[in-house]
């Protein structure tokens, strides 16, 4: 089970949060001004990358408050989580480890 | 049974703290710091159980958690009752107290005599791939005849048939340093870790004494000590250091993301004074910082006809009961070994007053300084020799072995008469955690086995599980692992071995039995079998001949098995692979996992205010999202289709009483409120008056409806939303979502109410009469409380948010008042009802009456696929409001396209025919398969009101298809309906704006 650290309330476990996909995809201002394939985009379109990704995620068994993460989708390290509004930390892909047994 | 094999004194056992354990019915007898294995052997008893599939008489093989073989079911308080027995507990590791009832397992009739020996004789058919290849035909026997009589006769214990009457606890723990194993490397890695205060250091192991292999060690020293004083005074230190957890008892069996350790803690199971109640065993989830593997090695077999005949032990582990449990194996001990640290089994054993001799696989030139110290201390050693087979049935008396010469032909077979024999095919590391941590591990070929590699998680091995042997190295890797450095000046220990898969014989291979997996029952010859069938993957050979697949997880098997497919292949053991090592590393009960979660702890029933009085009055529940709802009340002799009649029939002509109490319910407050509403419903808010309600209706982003429900407008800042009940969780996170990601700016603040009020609904004609006598603050009168909408005062001195609404299409109220009141209220609307044939319904008949009205319930007309107008309800989406969530998606290309399912009615050609709902629905049934399907039934009911079924379903174009015929699939066949308009009662006398 996965630490997330809430920016408010701090480390907690896994299963007090959900996840809310890909961040950092405003609504548009005006929905209707939009072209339908622009709109489909919108509505269905993600990346899927390996490496970091940016995430919301929401502490619903917590303080209720939605925020944003950064989680390498290969090791599941959670590299930084911040306030919803804030913009993407700029952080290099890292994975979780660490020392070896070389 | 007295202990003829005890020795006089010695060993790590309490002579002062005699105890004694039930054994299949006879008392065996022993001390404290005793196992079960130990006690047997003190008494002589080496059959300890029959084997899995060919019912061979096993003894104990080893003296730890890699024990395959002697499993026993043990009733752990038997004086307090069944529910406290499970099976396949290995004796080596059950540690022995007063009280304890232990019996061997897959026999009939007895250990001794058990007729499912007789699959051993029978053998040459049970080969690899048997199940797979006899059990194909006919189909029909698989599941009648095939299975159960293989469930009768494969196996090893039974499970328990009672529920398990122990308490089981768990808890979560940080640490920085989190150290597996208490031998020498983890030992000095906790003290190396632990020197800086700052540090919080957990050290786990899973025996009962720490100390690992220097527990059956009594020669080495260590700093000029025996290596046991140096145990002792480390683990005395740590004791002394705040920062430091000691857990014995406790394995890690689960190694998972981020260092997320999990272990099995028994707590009361060694002790005989456990008070009822406390824990049996404890799971810790423990986050660490650094995990140090210090997880030891085991020790391989040697694959020999008959090599697992009671009295065969691993070399180490006789030399366990030897020195640590001072019980002699045997008194005749031929040592077998390929690797050099068997000597010291057979020194030892020798000096405890056994018969010892050596034959070693090895020659002379191999060997290193053991051989000439076993020569020198009077031990004869074979060199160059092989294990032909072991003589005996229930115990072993003898080995047949002969010299090996140098072209690989056997040469003149001497018979060792002997009753134990120790044998060692050198050292497999514990891999299995590092492996679990995602770790990847290499092929060393010096060691002949894999170790940790690259690591994926802030972890390091030390010691044996990475494959360092001598006491001195294990020490110094250890500390050095810890953080740390240490130079101790240690015996130096017999290492290293000469790899062997299958020992030479010239017997015909294919006719004998030379175990790899004990507990599974598979032999050299089934490997071969495999290989020569076209199973060249190690994972392939594994699954078709179960090596490795039994609960000991192939510690002791894996690498004979592996090595013996690579050697048959010709290839290079790296290239054929290992198999995934997975959790649990040892068996793990359900009992530690689930912990407290059980029965309402682990599935919560939510219960109305009111649920206490459906209880009382023969309500019937169902489970609608985690709440229990009273489904029907029946009376005397009814079923529920009788007491949905009746139910439905009481709303239409006189006055029902419902509990609406599930209802989600969320108030939104706020200067923005109604623009916030605006944006989250299809429908327009900022005109809706205070005291005023409607049904709103919401989307997702994607334009398909999402929730419905009534909302009511309390004041020009606060709404009072209802949601569906089930949907109550994700239309407030929905909400949330949008509050605090899109519109941050908006004022306004959610509340999830739902459990605050209790929700009576009235229904019926009769519904103002009833109310009114307890009504006050509010005028019920048509003019001044027309229908939809909301007026706050009180019933029955409560305080009351009354709201004019129906689901019914009957006059109708919703009375809510604070929860804690709920049932008062109830009470008195029913009793003072009485006068007016006041019915309570339950969900069933609430079911039905909507249906007749034709109005929809979120997730079963629709499914997340369906929009506004496919439901008819256009009319509530607001053209005039720029945005709103799920608008733009409206007018998307697939949206807007003719010919989209739509909500219509259906009714059936036979009146009294109730549609299956689910059921599809096709244009002609005499069409070829697969046929076109043109939509599905989503709603049906019998429906007296109606004088007949109705139902509602999803049909392509169905709004212009009503009066046309379509055909129904039922269980039998096909039924014709008609299609219809989805309203199908015609509401008489006063309705809702009457």
């Amino acid at each position: 089970m996965l630490l997330i650290d809430c920016p408010y309330c701090g480390k907690r476990p896994e299963v007090e949060f959900h996840c809310g996909g890909e961040a950092h995809i405003a609504r548009p201002e005006m929905p209707t001004a939009v072209e339908d394939a622009d709109w489909g985009s919108f509505l269905y379109y993600r990346t899927n990358p390996k490496g970091l990704h940016a995430e919301r995620w929401l502490h619903g068994h917590g303080c209720g408050r939605w925020f944003n993460a950064l989680r390498d989708t290969v090791s599941d390290a959670f590299v930084a989580t911040y306030e919803m509004g804030k913009p993407r930390p700029d952080r290099d892909e890292a994975t979780a480890s660490s020392p070896s047994n070389a | 049974m007295s202990q003829p094999f005890r020795r006089p004194s010695g060993g790590r056992i309490d002579r002062s703290r005699p105890l004694a354990v039930t054994f299949n019915g006879k008392q065996l007898e022993g001390f404290a710091g005793d196992t079960v294995a130990s006690m047997l052997i003190a008494s002589g008893q080496h059959l300890a159980g029959r084997s899995f599939k060919y019912h061979r008489p096993r003894g104990i093989l080893s003296h730890g958690s890699d024990e395959p073989s002697a499993l026993l079911s043990v009733d752990w308080r038997a004086d307090r009752g069944a529910g406290y027995r499970d099976p396949n507990n290995r004796a080596s590791v059950v540690e022995a107290r007063d009280g304890l009832v232990v019996n061997t397992q897959n026999h009939w009739p007895s250990l001794e005599t058990d007729v499912g020996a007789v699959n051993d004789l029978l053998s040459p058919i049970f080969v690899a791939g048997f199940y797979y290849k006899t059990f194909m035909w006919p189909r029909k026997f698989w599941d009648r005849v095939y299975e159960p009589v293989i469930r009768k006769a494969a196996g090893l214990g039974e499970a328990p048939e009672v529920r398990d009457a122990d308490r089981y606890s768990n808890r979560h723990a940080h640490c920085d340093v989190l150290i597996v194993g208490a031998g020498p490397a983890g030992l000095a890695a906790a003290l190396a870790a632990s020197a800086d205060g700052e540090k919080r250091v957990i050290l786990a192991d899973e025996g009962f004494e720490p100390g690992g292999a220097l527990l059956n060690d009594v020669t080495s020293e260590i700093d000029g000590k025996p290596a046991m004083a140096w145990v002792a005074e480390t683990v005395a230190t740590l004791d002394a250091r705040e920062n430091v957890v000691i857990l014995p008892r406790t394995t890690a069996f689960g190694y998972y993301n981020h260092n997320h350790v999990c272990m099995v803690e028994r707590v009361s199971d060694h002790r005989a004074d456990a008070p009822e109640g406390l824990a049996r065993e404890r799971l810790w989830q423990v986050r660490a910082g650094e995990v140090v593997l210090a997880a030891g090695s085991h020790e391989r077999p040697l694959v020999f006809e008959n090599n697992d005949r009671p009295g065969i032990m691993l070399a180490e582990s006789v030399r366990a009961f030897v020195n640590r449990w001072a019980v002699l194996p045997g008194n005749e001990l031929v040592v077998v070994t390929s690797s050099a640290s068997a000597y010291r089994t057979a020194l030892d054993a020798k000096a405890a007053g056994m018969r010892v001799s050596i034959v070693d696989i090895r020659l002379d030139a191999d060997c290193g300084t053991e051989l000439s110290l076993a020569r020198d201390g009077g031990i004869t050693v074979r060199t160059g020799h092989t294990v032909i087979k072991a003589l005996g049935g229930k115990r072993v008396t003898g080995l047949v072995v002969a010299p090996i010469s140098a072209n690989g032909s056997i040469g003149e077979k001497t018979t060792l008469a002997c009753d134990c024999v120790a044998m060692s095919g050198g050292w497999t590391p514990s891999v299995h955690l590092f492996s679990q941590s995602r770790g990847k591990l290499r092929f060393d070929v010096e060691l002949d086995a894999f170790v940790p590699g690259t690591s994926a998680q802030a972890e390091r091995s030390a010691g044996a599980c990475r494959g360092v042997y001598d006491l001195s190295a294990v020490i110094a890797d250890g500390a050095k692992a810890g953080g740390g450095s240490s130079t101790p000046q240690a015996t130096v220990s017999f290492a290293g071995f000469q790899p062997v898969r299958v020992l030479p014989t010239d017997a015909d291979a294919t006719k004998i039995k030379a175990f790899i997996d004990f507990q599974n029952d598979v032999t050299a010859k089934d490997i071969k079998l495999a290989v020569r069938e076209g199973f060249e993957s190690i994972e392939h050979v594994k699954r078709y001949t179960t090596t490795g697949m039994a609960t000991d997880q192939g510690k002791t098997s894996n690498m004979n098995a592996l090595g013996l497919v690579a050697g048959i292949l010709d290839r290079p053991l790296p290239a054929v692979g290992t198999t995934t090592f997975r959790p649990p590393y040892t068996p793990v009960t359900f009992g530690a996992l689930i912990g407290p979660a059980r029965d309402e702890l682990f599935d919560p029933v939510r219960r109305t205010p009111i649920d206490p009085w459906a209880e009382k009055n023969g309500a019937v529940f169902e489970p609608v999202a985690l709440w229990r709802r009273a489904k029907y009340f029946p009376q005397a002799g009814e079923d529920m289709h009788a007491a949905v009649a009746r139910e439905t029939k009481a709303v239409r002509t006189t006055v029902g009483i419902f509990d609406a109490s599930t209802l989600g319910k969320i108030e939104v407050i706020g200067p923005d409120a109604a623009e916030f509403m605006n944006r989250i419903y299809t429908n327009a808010w900022l005109k809706l008056k205070t005291g005023g309600c409607r049904y709103g209706l919401m989307l997702r982003e994607d334009g398909f409806v999402y929730d419905d429900g009534v909302v009511a407008r309390l004041a020009e800042d606060r709404f009072h939303v209802t949601t569906t009940t089930g949907g109550a969780p994700r239309v407030m996170r929905h909400m949330e979502d949008y509050l605090q990601t899109e519109w941050p700016d908006l004022d306004v603040f959610l509340t999830s109410i739902t459990e605050q009020w209790a929700v009576i609904a009235l229904q019926g004609p009769n519904a103002r009469k009833v109310l009114e006598p307890f009504v006050s603050e509010i005028d019920l009168a048509e003019d001044a409380f027309p229908h939809m909408t909301v007026k706050t005062g009180y019933v029955c001195g409560v305080p009351c948010r009354l709201f004019r609404v129906s689901f019914t299409g009957e006059l109708g109220f919703e009375v809510n008042v604070p929860a804690d009141y709920g049932e008062a209220v109830w009470k008195t609307l029913y009793e003072k009802g009485q006068k007016h044939g006041i019915t309570p319904y339950g969900t069933e008949a609430m079911h039905v009456l909507r249906a007749e009205m034709g109005f929809i319930v979120v997730g079963q007309e629709t499914d997340g696929t369906v929009t506004a107008d496919d439901l008819g309800l256009s009319g509530l989406v607001s053209k005039v409001k720029t945005d709103f969530v799920g608008k733009r998606s409206l007018t998307r290309p697939d949206m807007v396209a003719e010919g989209r399912r739509q909500l219509v009615g259906l009714l059936t050609k036979n009146p009294d025919e109730v549609l299956d709902e689910g059921a599809q629905v096709v244009d002609d049934p005499g069409q070829p398969i697969p046929m076109k399907m043109i939509g599905h039934v989503t709603s049906s009911y019998a429906s007296s009101n109606c004088g007949r079924s109705i139902a509602m379903a999803m049909i392509d174009g169905g709004r212009t298809r009503i009066g046309e015929t379509v055909f129904v699939t039922t269980p039998a066949g096909f039924t014709e309906a008609v299609i219809s308009n989805a309203v199908f009662y015609d509401v008489k006398g006063e309705t809702v704006d009457a």
